[in-house]
């Protein structure tokens, strides 16, 4: 392990298998894959935030304009069990939220479809609805567990005490909007069926879990169903679970007996895809003089649906980040009338290190102590949480390279103290961790007489470069050239691996394929190295090396540094530059891995500076519902970006080391961010989005 | 432009279209965006829909030369024109220089905004040569007849129509300034 920088050293850095395909429109993405005599479906969404729906005024529309059919509740076919409430479309007349499915077109055209979905009538019986999280909702309540499966609250030690006689102390509410995942493209399924089989080219992050939810509701086996996810514009949590898309094009096809296509519109995302849930978080930190913790309290606030809970772990990580004797953390819920929330991007820990980040900087000013140092101050030996001892950590590695790179000694902590023309320039800190996930696997590898070598795993590529990184592994592995191997993923057909999701991808399927790269070479040479004429493979799963593996804290880490410049007179906020150093084990493919945490950093400051769902009480639903509304990050928000990492090496990991870097990036930005606002100007902002006006001089 | 007689056909045109220097005749329903056409009516799914709003530049193409967004285009009113998508930019195989430059720099990841950003970037060095300003140019420049001088935030600011959610900006600008011979 080295404390340089080092991001190429001894790693084969491959441009993506699938680079040639994307850049020339090559690439097929679930809508575009040729049917023959495909009907289109269009959604018909709720405009009503709770109620019933009484009748729709299908005669009206079939028939018209090329349309088929119309489905509602009342005709629709009733599905089995599908495991997840929120797949349950066109099952019962009850409106849980505003733009739920409440009906579905389908027209011989897309035109077709979507004008008799915009002029459809459907009558309902309203029922008054609740749609607004405060922090004291009459519905709070604590779920049994929180994303994914675990305790809700925990303590340790006297934290109110503690906190109480602190010499310093930061008691303040953080709060985050709902914020809308928006993958480029938009969920989208092709379906269609032969007699019993089904086939679907879908937009997911897994196409494992749709093929058993596609199996349950229609009642066929699973082995008849087939989910191709060959190209996947990306997901960011949205696409981890089936989603009413999938569901209604499969229902659709069997109605219609033809191929069915859907695909959501950017509209559509904002209510039937999952988001981020709205957090108020209260942090209270407890120091000594020295800024040496001796009290966390972490208390999360959060909405969940009524159709199902979800229950986003924000202070998931105040459990593992700093020492502290006595700590607490909680969650709470509000039931309300509003879309589902679900997983986005870092669930948990991109949120709760807005709140716990900006508090450790507050703490910094309060005790007057460099918020590096700081947090030097307050690493722990082993998990605070969990008392085991952390495979790997090198946060303090991270925070010393990256003040260097960033040139933060120079920096004055007083605020309001580096004017630039019209410009406040100001510098922010924060640290950044995600947890090392890993899910079971089996892939296959097989060669031929030619010496070609093919990799089988049902894994997902969403564009984060595991394709590319697989392929690398088994390359490597192998000890042959790129151009001998061939890597197939995305098709229930192939070996079965888990999701693209909990940053776990190229870690669980790249430990499938190490193995069984590993085992096909052991074979090839008790062949003496030659090839017999049937060709030779070999599959291997993991799911007993997983229940074997030691009890270890295991976590990557990173720090993050940012410079921003804030208008005098308006207010705006521009970031020039930021510099993030990770350490996140080793890094297969460099040149993938480095566009992955640039990309966490972007979406990070996106949601610093832009992303904010604004709930309309009055409708109870989220207002803005494009791109035009709700603002992401464009090519003009973002400067120079330097991302780096060490020399990490964990040998406490699977057999390749890796820990997963695809929500490390985000976990920290916009506390970074709203932390050099700080410094720029002396104005603590605790809500993001970063609003312009709060920072005028009133 | 064919417009049939009777309610059924009233609202269909057959339609010519010039796309990648191929003249390609197809019936449309008069509603039919030029992104759908492509997509749906043609097979070049290169195209991409990511909002079909004008808001998100991935259904950008070329038309007579200029970057246009295809979702806010009707196909009918396009003929006549020459139209340029993803697929037409190869030459027999050959990368266009700045296809060949999003790979060198990995300025993409899950690949959906990719055609509409490689068309705009095309559309964008276009507009530089010909010495259009633009909202970062300053004014001083524009008298001088100077604009279309790139350099890293004038290329920000030229290509903001073009939305990546995978956050691919800070290595997609470099893939321009390279095709554009710019450090």
């Amino acid at each position: 392990m080295t404390s340089t920088v080092g991001q190429d050293v001894g790693a084969l850095s491959l441009a993506r298998v699938e680079g040639v395909d994307k850049v020339t429109g090559r690439a097929r993405y679930a809508f575009e894959y040729a049917a023959e005599g495909a009907a289109y479906a269009w959604p018909v969404q709720a405009t009503v935030a709770r109620g019933r729906v009484s009748s729709v005024e299908v005669e009206g529309a079939v028939g018209r304009d090329g349309v088929i059919e119309v489905l509602w509740h009342a005709n629709a076919p009733r599905l089995g069990d599908t495991g997840d409430a929120s797949l349950a479309v066109l099952q019962d007349d009850r409106v849980a939220f505003r733009g739920q499915v409440v009906a579905l077109v389908v027209a011989l055209s897309q035109e077709a479809a979507r004008e008799a979905a915009a002029q459809l009538v459907v009558h309902y019986e309203a029922a008054p609805h609740d749609s607004v999280l405060t922090a004291d909702h009459p519905s709070l309540y604590k779920p049994a567990t929180i994303n994914p499966g675990l305790e809700p609250d925990t303590t340790a030690g006297d934290p109110a005490g503690a906190f109480a006689a602190s010499e310093v102390q930061v008691d303040e509410t953080y709060t985050t909007p709902a914020e809308h995942n928006n993958p480029m493209e938009p969920h989208a399924t092709t379906a269609s069926w032969d007699g019993d089989s089904l086939t679907v080219q879908d937009s997911n992050q897994g196409g494992q879990v749709v093929r058993q939810t596609l199996s349950k509701a229609f009642g066929v086996d699973p082995e008849n169903v087939r989910v191709i996810s060959a190209h996947v514009g990306g997901g960011f949590g949205s696409k981890g679970l089936p989603r009413p898309n999938v569901v209604l094009a499969a229902m659709a096809a069997r109605i219609v007996d033809r191929p069915v296509k859907l695909a959501l519109t950017r509209q559509h995302q904002f209510s039937l895809v999952g988001y981020r849930t709205p957090t108020i978080q209260r942090l209270r930190l407890g120091a000594d003089s020295f800024g040496v913790l001796s009290s966390i309290g972490h208390d999360v606030i959060e909405q969940t649906a009524t159709v199902k809970e979800f229950a986003e772990q924000s202070a998931l990580l105040t459990r593992m980040m700093y020492a502290a004797p006595n700590r607490r953390t909680t969650h709470r819920l509000a039931r309300l009338d509003v879309p589902i929330p679900s997983w986005m991007r870092a669930p948990g820990e991109c949120p709760g290190s807005f709140a716990l980040e900006s508090a450790m900087d507050e703490l910094a000013v309060a005790a007057g102590v460099d918020p590096v140092e700081l947090r030097i101050r307050n690493e722990p030996a082993a998990d605070p949480g969990s008392g085991l001892p952390f495979s790997s950590r090198h946060l303090v590695e991270c925070l010393r390279a990256g003040a260097e790179r960033f040139g933060w000694a120079d920096r004055d902590p007083r605020p309001r103290r580096r004017p630039d023309g019209r410009w406040l320039v100001g510098s922010g800190v924060a640290a950044s961790t995600y947890p090392v996930n890993v899910a079971p696997a089996t892939a296959r590898v097989a060669v031929d007489t030619d010496g070609h070598y093919t990799v089988s795993i049902n894994a997902t590529d969403i564009g984060t470069g595991a394709r590319t990184a697989l392929f690398i592994i088994a390359a490597q592995r192998l000890g042959v050239s790129p151009e001998q191997v061939t890597i197939l993923i995305g098709d229930t057909r192939l070996p079965r691996a888990g999701l693209a999701g909990g940053s776990m991808g190229t870690n669980s399927w790249g430990w499938a394929v190490e193995k069984a790269a590993a085992k096909l070479a052991a074979r090839l040479d008790g062949e003496g190295g030659v090839v017999p004429a049937e060709g030779l493979d070999a599959t291997e799963g993991t799911a007993a090396d997983l229940k074997d593996q030691a009890p270890f804290s295991r976590h990557a880490f990173g720090a993050q540094f940012v410079e921003v410049r804030v208008d005098v007179d308006s207010g705006e906020i521009r970031v020039p530059r930021m510099v993030g150093v990770f350490a996140a084990g080793r890094i297969i493919n460099p040149i993938t891995a480095r566009s992955q945490l640039i990309g966490g950093m972007t979406m990070g400051l996106s949601m610093a500076l832009h992303e904010e769902g604004v709930m309309d009480a009055e409708f109870g639903d989220y207002a803005n519902h494009d791109f035009a509304s709700y603002h992401i990050a464009g090519h003009a928000d973002i400067g120079q970006i330097d991302v780096s990492w060490l020399d990490e090496q964990d040998p406490n990991l699977g057999p390749n080391g890796t820990k997963g870097v695809g929500e490390l990036g985000i976990v920290g930005t916009a506390a970074a961010v709203a932390n050099a606002v700080y410094n720029a100007t002396g104005v603590r902002l605790r809500s993001l989005p970063l609003h312009l006006e709060d920072l005028l001089e009133r | 432009m064919g417009t049939a007689s009777g309610d059924e056909i009233s609202t269909r045109s057959d339609v010519r279209l010039s796309v990648n220097g191929e003249g390609i005749d197809v019936t449309l329903d008069n509603r039919t965006s030029l992104l759908d056409a492509l997509r749906d009516h043609l097979g070049l799914t290169g195209s991409k829909k990511g909002c079909d709003h004008g808001q998100c530049g991935a259904c950008t193409v070329l038309v007579d030369g200029r970057r246009v967004n295809s979702c806010l285009t009707l196909a009918v009113a396009v003929q006549g024109t020459d139209i340029v998508t993803i697929e037409g930019l190869a030459v027999d195989g050959d990368l266009h220089r700045l296809q060949r430059a999003f790979i060198d720099r990995d300025a993409f990841q899950c690949g959906y905004c990719t055609p509409g950003q490689i068309c705009s970037a095309v559309g964008m060095l276009g507009e530089a040569d010909r010495g259009w300003p633009s909202a970062v140019t300053p004014s001083a420049v524009i008298e001088f007849d100077g604009a279309g001088a790139l350099d890293a935030d004038e290329v920000r600011e030229r290509m903001s129509g073009n939305l990546c959610r995978c956050g691919a900006y800070a290595n997609i600008v470099p893939a321009i300034l390279d095709v554009a011979g710019l450090p």
